[in-house]
């Protein structure tokens, strides 16, 4: 069986059949878009288990001719980097789909069509092997996204998803200039595998390496180009919110993996501490506004900024330890603030408020529900025995080990996450109780269904970080094979900026 | 020098579907007051011929004739098929629009034919003077259509306007025409080009002019700015199903004749000419997309659109390669398809004394008419370029063609400019779905709409997915590049 491709179309498939439904009937839409992403998650368990974590090929490979003039091939593939979120983004999917179960009242029918065509262009992303196709599921991911913030959003979200829409669009157009670029250097073939085996000369390596950045940097979100984020995260409705720092904003960090440091090698080299400079940049700077808002979600959102900053630090050292905390804390990124961001969506359905000012004493009523977001917190912060440690902790590693003092500049980001989140959680749980608040109705069992699942990961991969990064040793050694591990010449980034110039 | 002009019956059996539709123009003149009450006879008349046309052109071989002006080839056929497949569209998108609009019948479907004609003259023609002759009998046809409703004052100003500049622009032409004949004794393309192969054309102000003057007349005619100017206001003016025929077939016929003067004509001083068409891509682009920001009518809108897209279709005739000529005729291809679908929705909405042609008339129409802005949601996307749609293959193909000719720098700045254009699809599309809707709209589905629209989706999507087929037919254009 094709897998794959059943992955990438079965949900989009699907999503035609909840069309005809009718739309009167929300429960039955609710239930066959239910039905469609657990068996999804379902048809994925085989990536898991059947996966063979010794080799760095590529596993479960399709490949068809698909545009023959411009040679480009309907090609799909995992390894070991890609796996797991395939299946992170299968298991997301079946918890978005519960959490709107009440939320979204509104065009149910049109909003469980998006999610799942969504769903299908984002498992696209991260199997597909053909640079062309990459792109094709890369953009088109934007229509759905662009709607379910669009139509589902909070009061600003016309505002939200254009910026989105822009931001993302402008980056991919640009890598579009360079991957139409790198077809004629690399032999007029949008094959990834094939593409890798070619050295390219230095300053064509760099300027591809900045073009691939625009997409992929946006999408992170890296500083400076990260202030789409906050608003579209914050309008999105809850499964959006979950979708986008889930999985989404992985795309960007999958790309640098993928393709910035497998094709030009010597550039991400070259290219390392500029990189890493951004991305303290953002550990410290995301940290330091997350501490002064005043709105929930955007807390959680500016959280992101900061942690990707971590993922891209580690992703940028270049070294073992660094890349694979790197893509441990992009699961756990999307584990942790795809938890944060169900538990509000959970509080806002029944006050309808995001300001921080608006809560306070939540423990007294709902116990259960401050017990998980204590988890969830804990998680963030990154907790001995909950995963955010086991990951910031590699990343940390790997930056110490190739530039000392990007770990020190690092570990302070720690610092004021434990501030932010610990202060939040103080104002919404603790505190006097507000009066407002007497009276919600405790955590049901559904809810309990979608917070479980993710709970129970956080402290599994706490515990056994093995599990998960068994699956990516040989990958990732093999991408590290192909860096040049000496250091060029003279590095720095105003040495760098110079290469480019003609 | 040129051959002997010669009126053979070989000559006629390579402009067969020429002549097959100027005796449909007069039938249909004729039928016109020979059976007056038959309301449907025209239409269907006019579409079985358009069609039998089409399967003229696809069947017939390809050659030279009528001693070297008239020549048949990839190029030539792949351009009468996108003039004929938009005038499809136009046949029948014109069916509720006349009813719409309250137009007669009159004269309406025989102009149509005749300036369907004109491209189809314009696709094959191998001399200036043919092009000219092409192009006059298209233009005057098309005059009229703008005008024919005669009782509308936007559609007097719009043809007004459309006549007498499109004749300043005829007179251009002619005159770049007269400079390059003087030159190179001959108005025959093939022959122009071996005449001024050998030259510097840099030290021949006049050749530099002939060709200047040729550029500007053909870049009126396709609307590429700084001639752009009666683009918006005849758009807006004519009756929608004319606008969208205009959107289309005789820009593609107009894209037929550039390309085949710079690139058959001209291309061994491609690169003096290549700074003038970048830097008139790059305008065009630029005004187009720019200016339609700020437009409230949605026909107005798409006019400025129109204009963006003959910008990003010359980039193909810039790169001057095999490349850039089939992405040019893949995207005009494509065009026709996504843009007849956006007008067909245009035209959906409106009704009799109800223009509906304002963007707010476009809010909420996702509550109220499901189908109908979810195929705008495609339309809107694939002219944004956005895949999996048509208009990103399209786009794609023109990029690359472009970046292989070494105009990495204008293939940026198009890019960006297709960035700036996704703000102003994408109103159509929050309108549509983010909105309160603005008063019911009772769309009144015609058959012929509802077939366009269909073929509309049909392409977008399908040439979306599986554009191998086009590509490999649009790459056979075969006008012998060195």
């Amino acid at each position: 069986m094709p897998i794959l491709s059943v992955l990438i179309f079965f949900p989009m498939l699907a999503a035609l059949l909840v069309l005809p439904l009718d739309k009167d009937r929300p429960e039955r839409i609710k239930a066959v878009a239910l039905a469609v992403a657990v068996s999804e998650f379902l048809l994925s368990l085989p990536l898991w288990s059947s996966f063979d974590k010794t080799t760095h090929l590529m596993q479960f490979v399709e490949r068809h001719r698909w545009i023959e003039p411009w040679n480009v091939q309907y090609a799909l593939g995992v390894d070991g980097i890609s796996v797991l979120f395939v299946l992170l983004t299968t298991l997301l999917t079946v918890l978005c789909v519960l959490v709107s179960w009440r939320s979204v009242t509104e065009k149910p029918k049109e909003f469980f069509v998006a999610l799942l065509f969504l769903e299908g262009t984002i498992v696209g992303v991260f199997c597909a092997l053909d640079l062309f196709l990459f792109y094709i599921f890369w953009e088109a991911m934007l229509i759905p996204m662009f709607l379910i913030i669009g139509v589902w959003g909070g009061p600003r979200r016309l505002y939200a998803t254009v910026k989105f829409f822009l931001y993302t669009l402008v980056g991919s157009l640009l890598m579009l200039v360079g991957i139409i670029v790198l077809y004629r250097a690399g032999g007029n073939t949008f094959d990834i595998l094939a593409l890798a085996e070619n050295q390219y000369p230095i300053r064509l390596q760099l300027v591809l390496f900045w073009a691939f950045f625009a997409a992929f940097a946006v999408k992170v979100p890296m500083w400076p180009v990260h202030t789409w984020l906050p608003d579209a995260h914050t309008e999105a409705p809850t499964a959006g919110s979950v979708i986008l720092a889930g999985i989404l904003i992985k795309m960007g960090a999958y790309g640098f993996l993928r393709f910035s440091m497998p094709l030009f090698p010597n550039a991400t080299r070259m290219m390392m501490e500029p990189m890493m400079i951004l991305s303290i940049i953002g550990i410290i700077y995301g940290g330091l506004i997350c501490i002064s808002q005043s709105d929930i979600k955007r807390l959680i959102a500016y959280s992101s900024v900061s942690h990707m900053g971590f993922v891209t630090l580690g992703l940028f050292s270049l070294n073992t330890q660094g890349v694979e905390g790197g893509i441990l804390q992009m699961i756990n990124h999307g584990i942790v603030t795809g938890a944060l961001f169900l538990a509000i969506g959970i509080v806002y359905e029944r006050t309808h408020s995001r300001a921080i000012a608006d809560y306070g004493g939540l423990a007294s009523v709902m116990p259960v529900f401050a017990g998980f977001f204590m988890l969830f917190t804990l998680a963030a912060i990154g907790l001995p025995g909950t995963n955010g440690f086991v990951g910031e902790f590699l990343v940390l590693l790997g930056a110490f080990s190739s530039r000392s003092w990007a770990a020190v500049f690092a570990a302070t980001g720690l610092i004021i996450g434990a501030w932010y989140m610990l202060w939040l959680y103080q104002r919404v749980f603790f505190n006097p109780p507000n009066p407002g608040l007497q009276g919600i109705a405790a955590i049901n069992g559904r809810e309990i269904v979608v917070l479980v699942p993710l709970a129970a990961l956080i402290l599994v991969i706490g515990f056994v970080p093995n599990l998960l990064l068994d699956y990516m040793h040989v990958s990732v050694a093999h991408l590290l094979a192909r860096i040049p591990q000496a250091e060029p010449a003279a590095t720095g980034p105003l040495h760098a900026l110079a290469a480019l110039l003609p | 020098m040129a051959e002997p002009f010669v009126f053979d019956v070989a000559s006629l059996a390579l402009a067969a579907p020429e002549c097959f539709l100027v005796a449909l123009g007069v039938l249909l003149v004729c039928a016109e007051f020979l059976f007056p009450g038959q309301r449907l006879l025209l239409p269907a008349l006019t579409m079985t011929g358009i069609l039998t046309t089409l399967g003229l052109v696809l069947a017939g071989s390809a050659g030279i004739g009528f001693g070297g002006m008239f020549q048949v080839d990839g190029l030539a056929r792949f351009f009468k098929v996108v003039c004929l497949v938009g005038t499809v569209f136009t046949v029948l998108l014109s069916q509720r629009n006349r009813q719409v609009e309250g137009m007669r019948h009159g004269e309406y479907y025989s102009l149509l034919i005749f300036a369907v004609t004109g491209m189809l003259v314009m696709a094959s023609a191998a001399d200036l003077i043919v092009v000219y002759l092409g192009l006059e009998l298209m233009s005057l046809s098309i005059y009229c259509l703008v005008g024919l409703l005669k009782h509308d004052l936007r559609a007097n100003e719009a043809a007004m306007k459309y006549f007498i500049m499109g004749a300043f622009a005829s007179a251009v032409l002619l005159y770049g025409i007269s400079l390059v004949y003087g030159l190179a004794g001959t108005t025959n393309l093939a022959a122009v080009s071996a005449q001024i192969a050998g030259r510097d054309a840099a030290s021949e102000p006049l050749l530099l002019a002939g060709i200047g003057l040729l550029l500007v007349g053909l870049c009126f005619k396709v609307g590429a700015a700084p001639f752009h100017q009666w683009t918006p206001d005849v758009y807006e003016g004519a009756p929608t199903a004319i606008t969208a025929f205009m959107s289309v077939a005789p820009k593609a016929a107009s894209f037929a004749v550039l390309a085949r003067v710079m690139l058959a004509g001209f291309l061994p001083i491609h690169e003096v000419w290549a700074v003038l068409v970048a830097g008139i891509a790059l305008l065009t682009m630029t005004v187009g997309n720019v200016i339609a920001l700020s437009q409230t009518s949605i026909k107005r809108m798409l006019a400025y659109s129109s204009i963006a897209h003959v910008g990003y279709a010359l980039l193909g005739v810039l790169a001057g390669t095999e490349e850039g000529l089939s992405a040019t005729m893949n995207y005009l291809f494509i065009y026709a398809f996504m843009n007849m679908g956006a007008f067909a929705v245009v035209i959906l909405l409106a009704e009799k004394g109800q223009r509906r042609e304002s963007l707010d008339d476009y809010r909420g129409l996702a509550a109220s008419n499901p189908m109908l802005a979810a195929l705008m949601l495609l339309f809107m996307f694939s002219l944004t370029g956005i895949p999996p749609t048509a208009g990103f293959i399209g786009k794609f193909s023109l990029l690359m063609a472009a970046v292989h000719a070494g105009y990495t720098g204008v293939v940026v700045a198009a890019v960006m400019l297709s960035a700036v254009s996704a703000y102003f699809y994408l109103r159509v599309v929050r309108y549509m779905y983010m909105d309160a809707p603005a008063g019911g709209k009772d769309v009144g589905l015609s058959a012929g709409v509802a077939v366009a629209l269909g073929l509309a989706m049909v392409g977008v999507i399908g040439l979306g997915v599986a554009p191998s087929a086009l590509v490999s037919l649009a790459s056979q254009a075969g006008i012998g590049f060195p």
